[in-house]
């Protein structure tokens, strides 16, 4: 079992990097303590800005110091993050594509103590809806010591979710981890269990338990759940032909919600921001809204069925 | 800063003038926008973009530039107007406003049109994210000035007053806000949908200082900026008095000129009323 908190693996990472990148700056609304970035205000405090209880403002400023040229981590409680933020992340960071870094700590049911005000069960949902936003769970400590580098190094908006609690460890130093880039963790081909954030731990308890009744599971752990490793998870589905998804947060819109779309035709906004118009039908229209694309997404599944490979012809 | 000769105020009025003609013009033929804080704003807007602001409209990405955030983003056919006048982009884009393939979205978009500092439109906004750029500005030993243009109405909104105490906080005298005070917002009068007198005291209990122009008088706006960098210790907020769709006499202190576009026999009274031929 890993001994160090997903949040004090993070706290202290990004204390560190600060001393190797003098444009990261750090914001919390009153919630250092707890999630940590006060090792980092410790360390720089002249580049540490506490905003107090005020998670839109939280995101606003960090939004104006990236304006400005800075690397800003905003760090608060996921739930407020992605609920009472959600405007000021929907607007400023991600449709003005700032450069700001969502730390999001107590996520899912870590917070286990104050419950479900403090829950954070429908972030990755919401945060996932957003064109532009890219969405990073760590597994363990390891990992996410590895991430505040990467995260701060590329340029746009992170979505960071970060458990309060410690996670069973899986990676070892060495590990080099890559925005978009699942990893296998076990091979197998009966089934492929595909995981997330503190459930990699736990999934891979599970693939052993399945072992030994002879069943052998692949193990995927998906850290980005946006832009998702589709390539991966298709061809666990070609594979395996079973697959189950396990997370810490609801069952709806978060990696359940990233793999099942996966190989299903959609028509819809593809991930994008809309624009203005003269009128709302030219506008669906070009967003590829019409009839025609409904027509041609009809065809299309339904060569899928026929050659009884719904995964050979995949979706654009 | 200079103070403004008698010339240059006459000149400044008629870029003003200017910017009321061609904000109608604007939301006529798009049949959408928003004329009356468009009205409201021509002197003020005149005075930053024509005189206050250091921007060069070639080097639109300069470090060292001023930054205007339109936090009443709604208004943004004036801004475009004044980006246009002042050179970011052909004046013949503000023909195409709104069309699909055009950069001008119906409000403010930072990463499609030259000169938008930053993408607004959900009042409420420009203050922290204002906070945050004139804190970047100090980090970065830049001597830039931020300025924020906000709306009344938009003052009811929470995150502007957590922005504020943010500002406060950290003695931002490199932020600047002009305060639209038209007293009209979408649904009413705002002394009736929210009241917000006292507003001056309201910012001065945030520690701001405070400064009060008529809205529609060019020197006054000016020297009231001028007067804004002398003071070294906290941010500063303008509270101009102005009248919502100034200079269209229709239009003037009537909510329902908040967000529709004038039909050809409004526009050519509109037109004729800001002496312009037809």
């Amino acid at each position: 079992m890993g001994i160090m908190s997903i949040r004090e693996a993070y706290g202290r990472a990004l204390a560190a990097y600060g001393a190797e990148n003098p444009e990261v700056v750090v914001l919390d609304a009153d919630t250092s303590s707890s999630t940590l970035s006060h090792f980092f205000a410790e360390a720089f405090p002249d580049r540490f800005f506490n905003v107090g209880i005020a998670e839109p403002c939280l995101v606003d400023v960090a939004v104006g110091l990236a304006l400005g040229g800075k690397i800003p981590f905003a760090n608060a409680f996921a739930a407020l993050i992605s609920l009472r933020a959600a405007e000021q992340v929907r607007t400023s960071v991600c449709y003005g594509r700032t450069n700001v870094k969502l730390a999001a700590g107590y996520a899912g049911l870590s917070d286990f103590k104050d419950g479900p005000t403090h829950n954070a069960i429908m972030d990755l949902a919401v945060m996932r809806a957003m064109p532009e936003m890219t969405v990073i769970v760590p597994a363990d400590a390891v990992e996410t010591s590895k991430w505040v580098k990467v995260v701060a190094e590329y340029d746009g908006p992170v979505y960071l979710r970060l458990s309060r609690a410690a996670a069973q460890s899986i990676h070892d130093e060495g590990l080099r981890v890559e925005i978009g880039k699942g990893l296998t963790l076990r091979p197998g081909t009966d089934v492929c269990l595909i995981a997330t954030g503190s459930m990699v731990g736990r999934t891979m308890e599970a693939a052993e338990g399945l072992a030994r009744e002879g069943i052998e599971a692949r193990v995927l752990e998906i850290h980005t759940l946006k832009p998702l490793d589709r390539d991966l998870v298709i061809q666990a589905a070609e594979e395996t032909g079973a697959l189950v998804t396990a997370e810490e947060h609801s069952v709806i819109g978060g990696l359940a919600g990233a793999v099942s779309e996966a190989p299903l035709e959609r028509v819809g906004l593809r991930d994008t921001f809309g624009r203005t118009g003269l009128d709302a039908e030219a506008l669906m229209d070009f967003y590829g809204l019409g009839v025609e694309d409904i027509i041609k997404a009809g065809k299309r599944v339904l060569e899928r069925k026929t050659t009884r490979n719904v995964d050979r012809v995949r979706p654009a | 800063m200079a103070s403004l000769n008698e010339s240059r105020i006459v000149e400044l009025e008629q870029i003003a003038r200017q910017l009321r003609i061609d904000s109608l013009k604007m939301i006529h033929r798009r049949k959408a926008g928003h004329p009356g804080g468009s009205l409201s704003l021509a002197e003020i807007v005149a005075v930053l973009y024509f005189s206050e602001l250091r921007i060069d409209p070639e080097r639109p990405e300069w470090p060292e530039r001023d930054r205007l955030i339109l936090s009443k983003g709604h208004a943004a056919a004036i801004l475009y107007a004044a980006l246009a006048r002042r050179g970011f982009f052909p004046a013949e884009d503000l023909n195409r406003w709104g069309e699909l393939d055009c950069h001008l979205q119906g409000h403010p978009d930072r990463l499609k049109t030259p000169g938008v500092e930053m993408t607004t439109g959900l009042l409420g906004h420009g203050i922290a994210i204002g906070a945050g750029l004139a804190l970047a500005g100090r980090l970065k030993g830049l001597n830039y000035r931020v300025f924020v243009v906000l709306g009344d109405g938009e003052c009811q909104a929470g995150v502007i007053w957590e922005g504020a105490m943010t500002a406060s906080k950290y003695h931002l005298a490199n932020l600047v806000a002009i305060l639209d005070y038209n007293d009209v917002q979408l649904d009413g009068p705002v002394h009736e949908i929210m009241p917000m007198e006292p507003i001056a005291s309201k910012w001065l209990a945030f520690n701001w200082a405070v400064l009060e122009a008529d809205g529609h008088n060019i020197r006054q706006i000016h020297e009231a900026l001028e007067a804004a960098e002398n003071i070294h210790d906290r941010p500063t907020i303008i509270v101009a008095r102005t009248t919502k769709g100034k200079g269209v006499s229709f239009m003037e202190n009537e909510a329902y000129w908040h967000g529709v576009a004038p039909n050809d026999a409004q526009f050519l009274q509109a037109l004729a009323e800001l002496g312009e031929a037809v």
